[in-house]
């Protein structure tokens, strides 16, 4: 997969949110035995104790959980993870409403942008 | 958690001119550390010191709990800045050498990493590019199962490609309990890979942090912070 990281803030927060999106956006699906640590350092070009760190905040969220000899693997509770889809979902619409109060448009013209563009193919 | 790599007070003098001004650093086992400073700044002196290579002036350099001595070179894998090995040895031949001075040299690893670059053992340094012979002395290097890697400037001077093969091969090869020491002024194409960063500026180490408490608590990356930090 791919992975982009920006400079102004943690590596494994970042990493966190793009293993997140990875996990609920079905890259790695429900039950599914995660790569091992060094393998996703690798691939993501990132040190291994940042993968495990990150790990570990996932882990505390219930996302995956660890089985002490057989690895990770990803919660195959449905519930845990479409409360997670949902918060990144909240999460980027926070984020495109901000952008759209920058260009000087409201919720109610926020949203009438939407309406207007459905029908278009998702960029 | 064990220091691989103390340095108190150390200082390394070259005729009337210093090259390490009191050094204080400890390093522990298991991290990617970025010794990070312009040229001149004492990088490679300090790794040099570090691998017995030149004997300090003042102070101090353990590693492993011990002076540089037969015993720490055993467990210390070193990446010179230049290429050290002859150029009339073929790939093979400097697989063979290697596997004669170190007992923790993983032959079956270099072959293998040999054999995916599709590299000919038959072949000599001499005929080899500049990138495929950086490419064989950092496979030659990881393929120790060293405790200290001493990596001097493994990104100077190649092509993006070529430096993303040699951090993947970094990141596949080290022993998850030792420590690596990059060196390079190349911030931005590193900090990923890094979990603490070491400013050496004139010979003394200025900063010393792991790089998501310098983002976090900096809101930037090491790579801006290094710019700020030796800016004109």
């Amino acid at each position: 997969m791919e992975w982009t990281f920006r400079a102004d803030a943690p590596l494994y927060t970042q990493l966190c949110e793009q293993l997140t999106f990875a996990v609920v956006s079905g890259v790695f699906a429900a039950g599914e035995r995660l790569p091992a640590v060094r393998e996703l350092a690798v691939d993501a070009g990132v040190n291994p104790n940042t993968v495990q760190r990150a790990l570990g905040e996932l882990e505390r969220g219930g996302l995956v959980y660890t089985l002490r000899t057989a690895g990770r693997f990803v919660t195959a509770d449905k519930a845990r993870l479409e409360a997670a889809r949902r918060a990144l979902a909240e999460a980027r619409a926070g984020e495109f409403l901000r952008v759209m109060e920058k260009l000087g448009y409201d919720r109610a013209q926020a949203a009438a942008l939407l309406e207007e563009r459905e029908g278009d193919e998702a960029t | 958690m064990s220091t691989i790599l103390e340095c108190r007070a150390l200082q390394k003098r070259y005729g009337t001119k210093d090259a390490l001004r009191g050094v204080e650093l400890a390093l522990e086992s298991g991290r990617i550390v970025g010794l990070l400073g312009p040229n001149g700044s004492g990088k490679t002196t300090l790794i040099k010191l570090a691998c017995g290579l030149l004997t300090p002036t003042g102070g101090e350099i353990l590693v492993d709990g011990r002076q540089p001595s037969r015993e720490t070179k055993a467990v210390v894998s070193y990446l010179p800045e230049r290429i050290a090995l002859p150029l009339w040895m073929t790939a093979k031949q400097a697989m063979d050498y290697y596997q004669d001075f170190y007992a923790d040299f993983r032959r079956y690893a270099a072959e293998e990493m040999l054999e995916k670059l599709g590299l000919d053992e038959k072949q000599t340094i001499r005929a080899m590019s500049k990138g495929t012979r950086e490419k064989l002395q950092l496979i030659l290097v990881m393929s120790r199962g060293a405790k200290l890697y001493l990596l001097d400037e493994p990104i100077g001077g190649v092509d993006p490609a070529t430096r993303d093969y040699i951090l993947k091969t970094i990141l596949t090869n080290y022993s998850e309990d030792a420590t690596v020491l990059i060196s390079t002024h190349l911030i931005a194409d590193v900090e990923q890979v890094l979990d603490e960063a070491v400013f050496l500026r004139e010979g003394r180490v200025v900063l010393h942090e792991r790089v998501d408490d310098v983002r976090e608590q900096r809101g930037k990356s090491v790579d801006e912070l290094f710019r700020e930090t030796f800016a004109y």
